[in-house]
């Protein structure tokens, strides 16, 4: 393939002694195959990984229907996804037969994150003290794991308890997983829906 | 006046360099990627603000498409063969050494068991035809998808278990899913996301 370039001497060159040849090669195929390869690469793989959300579920064991019991009606905000990304939500339970105030929101800045933020004040800015403590490298990664579960599990955070309704889809319930972790909520479950919550809302979901 | 000569310039360009250039970026990206692994169906991902990389190894890949159907794959060549021999003895099926070998090569599938023997005979391009995408069977009649899980679990102990669901698929169907892995007592699991931005000015 490589062409050889042979230097012709002109006529009346000397003809002696052994042919001098150019040691140059043509490197244009080379090059067109180096490319072919790096196309090929590319187009078949993945450069980026996916991402990942890690999540863990309550056990179905029979602890799990007194362990919500014993969540304290003050910290526990339910809330109820529902069909076209409308959000339910109420704080609390029914306290001698007077029902929670149950709010219809959704998912932009404004809705829910707005309520959570303002249910979580103390934490948010106690978490904004220690990310930025970690960012000037006055704590190191595992003292900042450390304090951040402290935190995150203080007596005072509140529990939320999330219940998708079987009309919402897939992105709902991400959606609500990413607003836990922006607003810094560290005890929260995905659990089925009661009778108690389809009928709080059932005037509200038409 | 003199007769100005144009010199004649040899059209000959080094391309020495550019070969250097082209095989240093193709030792790149020989290194730095890996092979996108086949799926049988499209799943776009909703987005999230997790940053957590999925492992590259030991991954128990559960797909869910649009209309709800399950899929499931797992890695290691070894490993896949052993499941099927022992998804084989649940349900009473024997698997030829071609049929292991074959299902070996296989990334993730949708197929109820009794449907497995056909499946495998299909060639690689048909196997992803519509009419063969059929998802396996994950409801309380019917849970085979609980024991491709258990089964794969008992293989491997490493297995994470991680689902690629679309964003449109509705809750139901995630719900089945998570309810079983629930029952299998597989309580901790990643969710695989496509990146979204941090909206870290959060107003306090």
């Amino acid at each position: 393939m490589a062409e050889v370039n042979v230097e012709s001497k002109g006529k009346g060159g000397k003809k002696k002694g052994p042919k001098k040849m150019s040691t140059r090669v043509d490197f244009t195929p080379m090059v067109d195959l180096g490319f072919l390869l790096i196309t090929f690469f590319m187009l078949t793989t993945t450069m980026i990984k996916p991402q990942t959300m890690e999540i863990a579920m309550p056990s179905k064991d029979k602890v799990s229907e007194e362990e919500q019991s014993k969540i304290k009606a003050s910290r526990a905000i339910t809330i109820i996804l529902a069909k076209e990304n409308r959000v339910f939500y109420y704080e609390g339970t029914r306290v001698n037969d007077v029902d929670p105030e149950v709010k219809l929101t959704n998912f932009s800045p404004d809705g829910i994150r707005k309520f959570l933020l303002s249910k979580n004040y103390d934490i948010m800015i106690q978490m904004r003290d220690l990310k930025a403590k970690k960012e000037n490298r006055l704590i190191s990664d595992a003292d900042f794991e450390k304090q951040k579960q402290e935190i995150l599990g203080g007596k005072t955070a509140p529990i939320v308890v999330i219940k998708p309704l079987d009309e919402c889809n897939y992105k709902n319930l991400i959606d609500i997983l990413d607003e836990m972790a922006i607003c810094n909520i560290g005890k929260y479950a995905i659990v089925d829906v009661t009778d108690f919550d389809l009928e709080l809302i059932k005037s509200l979901n038409t | 006046m003199p007769h100005v000569k144009a010199k004649r310039k040899s059209t000959w360009v080094d391309m020495t360099a550019m070969c250097d250039v082209a095989f240093l970026l193709l030792t790149f990206f020989m290194l730095t990627s890996n092979f996108t692994q086949k799926e049988p169906v499209q799943v776009s991902t909703p987005s999230s603000i997790s940053e957590i990389k999925i492992p590259e190894r030991n991954i128990m890949l559960v797909l869910i498409d649009p209309t709800g159907k399950v899929f499931f794959g797992v890695d290691g060549q070894e490993n896949r063969m052993n499941i099927l021999r022992k998804m084989g003895e649940i349900y009473n099926d024997n698997f030829s050494e071609n049929e292991l070998k074959e299902f070996s090569r296989i990334n993730s599938f949708g197929i109820p068991i009794q449907k497995m023997h056909e499946f495998l005979a299909l060639s690689s391009s048909d196997r992803d035809r519509k009419e063969n995408l059929f998802g396996i069977p994950c409801d309380s009649t019917d849970n085979q998808f609980k024991s491709w899980v258990s089964v794969s679990r008992s293989v491997n102990n490493e297995y994470r278990i991680a689902i690629k669901a679309d964003q449109s698929v509705g809750y139901s169907s995630i719900k089945n899913v998570m309810n079983t892995l629930q029952d299998l007592k597989e309580l901790r699991y990643n969710l695989i996301t496509s990146l979204e931005t941090n909206p870290e000015s959060v107003k306090l």
